[in-house]
């Protein structure tokens, strides 16, 4: 067992359930109880979408489990291709349906219905939401890709084709992502063949193996049915990152390599106007400003990417809930000199970040809490999403536009450059005092204060008490003197924690008893970044 | 199995229909989300799966609470081959648990579907850990989706609760328990307007601190404040304390009625009954007043969602004119419902249960002025040209007694507003 208080990760099946609403013509039987159907409002009222998702839940009742349950599946199956006649349909358990072995594949086999049926094993008690996306893409292509076998060549003289795969429903910026890189592809003359999952029919997979090569944008959705399409159908496939100046250019010279063509039309175009904001003079104080990174595999090594070598940035921690890709954020993180953090616990992430004491965090919507409470700005990166993550603009992550708008979501929580340094010279203005955030930003502190519609929530029985304190840690460091403290508090607050634990350690170090302001400077000049 | 089962018409005058089939509802978890800002020294741990964690926290709009008093033990494969004790996992979990949060009084044990499937005892569990934790007291009750719908999470939890709370003196006067979860605002309007009636001692189950719960016994008299408290009030029968039948205090007839029941039982004249009442009375009048030109005649449509579509089609039917098209209810309860399917307009259709994609038909057929429906389907109608409310909103929203008459009436009337301002 496993305290949780945050998931990061749905189950597996939610992540079945956003491969199914991404796609048209596709029909999802859930064997599940009725509590599961609240998996509805998180593409409803999260991802706003227009229609329910292309999902029929059994949603058995304890009544039933002493009668046939499986009888109901089939029902349910039944009566969904008669209402629904979709292309084809997918069928599995929930957690609790996984329990009483229903066996949903074998069960929607013996109605022999007149389309491809594939059945799902999507182990809930191992797997999470990400791996079910990947499985579920996977069996879909597996079952509906054809027979392997090799391409035809391509005929001399004919633009090259390929797919773009990855992009799901309730997917963190995929649908801007998606007009990104097309235009990419568009601009370096490749033609695409099949977006998959988002927008694709069962039908359309089956001409996958038409392309010359793969795009894989979310290898947490994509890179198993990619591999599988390598094997079967001699398809390369994309391992860039096209998230940054420099990974969007390492991208198309990687697409063009293998379409066999020249990069020179889109490298040589206008790009980004990431470069020329980052050499301007007024983002010299964002030199070395401490930041965390915590999110899914993509988002964090693209993010940890674009912070370091193209903001200047200090990248002081990185990390993944994404276990299935833990190898490649460590190695990333070693390029950072730092240890990678890969962990779903919630509590984990945040004592880290607190230990780490940045500047900024860029995370999730649980970082976007962690950073509240520890006072920090924070932008949101990655996954799990919120209301707020699917903007009415054209907000992609990836390809040019897409650093843009990371120079824009990597600095819009900070303060500006001169008013960094008025906090600097004038500490005790009343007007720059600790409560104060970015002039910019308005309000009174950091941290969003729309939180989006379900947030109604908060005007729940009474007003949410205070939350207490989390259990001190007991240090065995050296007291503080009055004026020491006093001086301390001088500093800005948003490097106040860095500098009393600097402090600390430089007293511990030297086993001084008591920290005086000569011990603050001191360790100041010792620890001077 | 989408088939409904027609009925004759039966129940006072409506039109009553059971339907089988696909329900669009949350499970009792969804509870979790207000109880634990009532009960403010409580922590409510689901021993379940991450979808159960999932649920929560998707239900609760994601992370209203930087640190909330929620939690889930996520049973994973070792606790389900049997490899770990799931017994000694769980007092793992909650021995952590409790250090971190020295601040807990109340610890609940939910079940869910899985841990009923496997038949996980959390009532040992509970008795196991109340002797290890005290004074932290833990009780347990299932949220389970295959047992409980939504608000009958409530149900279960105050249910648990009923058998731990002090046992009142037998000579003891005579008290009034309001069972139910309301806002903390709307609880101290009624504690005012029974005082000013001449009811002094009346307490609330649940209380807003664990060291705090009422005591029952002979002399209890309860007025329940939802509709959706059917084992609780069984509990409480147990335990001596019996129950006034009355509609529920939404809006200002529901309100009367529910006020009326307590002073009759408590022997409060006329007189002193319309003079606490008639302010308040008066002021939903008049905050009423204006909404009745907006929903008058407007055909209103309900989804089953929170067992609350009853009393609140009444109200929309007899206080603003609304014209009711079809009362879905997950359940209905014949006893406690009594007095609002008397108020209902003869021939009301009202389902049971539900079959989602022919009630959905229904509904598009009918081309509602309005449709209470769940978050899931809100939008959808939404895009299909229909005016909705998710009605998970008239949970979390004071929406009880004569000084919210108006705000429950503006509930449903703000998306037909809205509809009208919007010229794109």
């Amino acid at each position: 067992m496993q305290l949780t208080l945050w998931t990061y990760e749905g189950p597996p099946h939610i992540g079945a359930m956003r491969v199914a609403t991404a796609m048209s013509g596709l029909h999802y039987v859930l064997h599940a109880p009725q509590g599961d159907t609240y998996a509805d409002l998180l593409f409803t009222m999260i991802e706003r979408r227009d229609a329910r998702p292309p999902v029929t839940y059994t949603t058995f009742r304890a009544q039933d489990l002493g009668r046939d349950t499986a009888e109901l599946f089939k029902q349910a199956v039944a009566a969904a291709h008669a209402r629904f006649q979709p292309q084809a349909m997918i069928v599995g358990a929930s957690c609790t349906a996984e329990l009483i072995q229903d066996d949903p594949g074998g069960l929607a086999k013996a109605l022999d219905l007149p389309i491809p049926v594939i059945p799902l094993e999507l182990p809930a008690y191992q797997k999470k939401e990400n791996w079910g996306a990947s499985e579920t893409f996977y069996r879909l292509v597996r079952a509906l890709a054809g027979a392997p076998g090799q391409r035809p060549a391509r005929e001399p003289g004919q633009r090259p084709l390929c797919n773009i795969l990855g992009p799901t429903a309730l997917g963190f910026r995929h649908r801007d992502d998606l007009i990104e890189i097309r235009r990419l592809l568009d601009g370096l003359g490749i033609a695409v063949n099949v977006v998959a999952p988002l927008g694709a029919t069962p039908a359309e997979l089956g001409r996958l193996r038409e392309a010359d090569f793969n795009v894989v944008l979310y290898p947490e959705t994509a890179r198993t049915a990619a591999e599988y399409l390598k094997k079967s159908f001699g398809q390369p496939f994309t391992k860039e990152l096209p998230i940054g100046v420099a990974g969007t250019r390492r991208f198309v010279t990687e697409v063009a390599g293998l379409a066999g063509i020249d990069p020179a039309a889109v490298l040589d175009g206008p790009g980004s106007r990431l470069p020329w904001y980052s050499r301007s003079v007024d983002s010299t104080y964002l030199t070395a400003k401490r930041v965390f990174v915590f999110g899914d595999a993509t988002h964090a090594i693209g993010i940890a990417r674009v912070a370091a070598k193209e903001l200047g940035f200090t990248v002081v921690g990185l990390g993944t809930y994404g276990r299935e890709f833990a190898r490649e954020v460590r190695a990333e993180a070693a390029e950072h000199g730092i240890e990678a953090l890969i962990t779903d616990d919630y509590l984990d992430v945040e004592a880290a970040i607190r230990a780490a004491a940045p500047e900024l965090v860029l995370g999730t919507q649980m970082e976007r809490h962690v950073a509240k409470r520890l006072g920090i700005p924070c932008a949101v990166i990655s996954a799990p999403v919120h209301v707020q993550d699917f903007p009415a603009r054209y907000a992609p992550q990836m390809g040019f536009e897409g650093a843009n708008v990371l120079f824009d979501t990597l600095v819009h929580p900070l303060m500006m450059g001169l008013e960094e340094h008025l906090l600097g010279m004038f500490r005790e203005d009343p007007e720059f005092h600790d409560g104060v955030g970015p002039s910019h930003l308005g309000g009174k502190s950091y941290g969003t204060p729309a939180d989006g519609a379900f947030e109604a929530a908060e005007r729940a029985p009474a007003d949410p008490p205070p939350t207490p304190a989390p259990v001190p840690i007991l240090l065995d460091h050296a007291a503080w003197s009055p004026e020491a403290e006093k001086e301390l508090r001088k500093i800005p607050f948003f490097v106040r924690g860095k500098a009393r634990t600097n402090t600390e350690t430089f007293a511990r170090e030297r086993h001084l008893p008591l920290i005086t302001v000569e011990t603050l400077y001191d360790a100041k000049a010792h620890y001077g970044r | 199995m989408n088939a409904p089962l027609a009925h004759p018409p039966g129940c006072g005058g409506i039109d009553l229909h059971q339907e089988q089939g696909q329900r669009a509802v949350f499970c009792g978890l969804t509870g979790i989300v207000w109880l634990h800002r009532k009960i403010q020294d409580a922590f409510f741990l689901v021993v379940g799966s991450r979808t159960c964690a999932h649920l929560i926290q998707s239900a609760a709009g994601v992370m209203i609470f930087a640190e909330p008093r929620f939690a889930t033990a996520i049973i994973d494969e070792r606790d389900l081959a049997g490899i770990a004790d799931a017994n000694e996992e769980l007092d793992r979990v909650v021995t952590r648990l409790i250090e971190r949060r020295p601040d807990i009084k109340l610890l609940f044990l939910v079940g869910s579907c899985p841990s009923e499937v496997i038949k996980l005892d959390l009532s040992r569990a509970a008795q196991r850990l109340s002797g290890r934790l005290a004074p932290v007291r833990v009780l347990n009750y299932s949220g389970s989706g295959i047992e409980t719908t939504f608000t009958q999470g409530e149900d279960a939890c105050l249910a648990a609760l009923v058998p731990d709370l002090p046992r009142e003196a037998e000579a003891a006067a005579p008290s009034l328990l309001v069972v139910g979860a309301l806002a903390d605002v709307v609880e101290d309007q009624f504690l005012r307007m029974f005082a000013a009636m001449g009811i002094a001692d009346v307490r609330f189950l649940p209380a807003r601190r664990a060291g705090a719960m009422p005591a029952i016994g002979r002399g209890t008299r309860y007025l329940l404040a939802q509709p959706f408290l059917t084992d609780t009030a069984r509990a409480l029968d147990e335990r001596g304390a019996r129950r006034l039948p009355a509609p529920f205090p939404l809006g200002a007839e529901g309100t009367t009625g529910w006020l009326r029941s307590a002073a009759e039982a408590f022997g409060i004249s006329d007189e002193a009954f319309d003079a606490a009442t008639a302010p308040g009375r008066a002021r939903a009048e008049t905050a009423l007043a204006p909404h009745r030109e907006k929903l008058g005649g407007k055909r209103v449509f309900f989804f089953p969602d929170s067992q609350l579509e009853v009393p609140l089609a009444r109200f929309l039917a007899r206080e603003l004119g609304a014209e009711l098209v079809e009362v879905g209810t997950p359940y209905l309860h014949r006893g406690h419902l009594a007095a609002e399917i008397e108020w209902l307009p003869a021939g009301t259709r009202v389902t049971e249960g539900q079959s989602l994609d022919d009630q959905m038909d229904r509904c598009r057929a009918a081309r509602p002025d309005l449709t209470v429906c769940g978050l899931g389907l809100a939008n959808p109608l939404e895009a299909e040209g229909l005016s909705t409310k998710w009605s998970i909103e008239l949970l979390f929203t004071p929406v009880q007694g004569y000084e919210q008459a108006g705000d429950l009436a503006e509930l449903f009337v703000r998306p037909l507003r809205r509809r009208a301002l919007l010229e794109v």
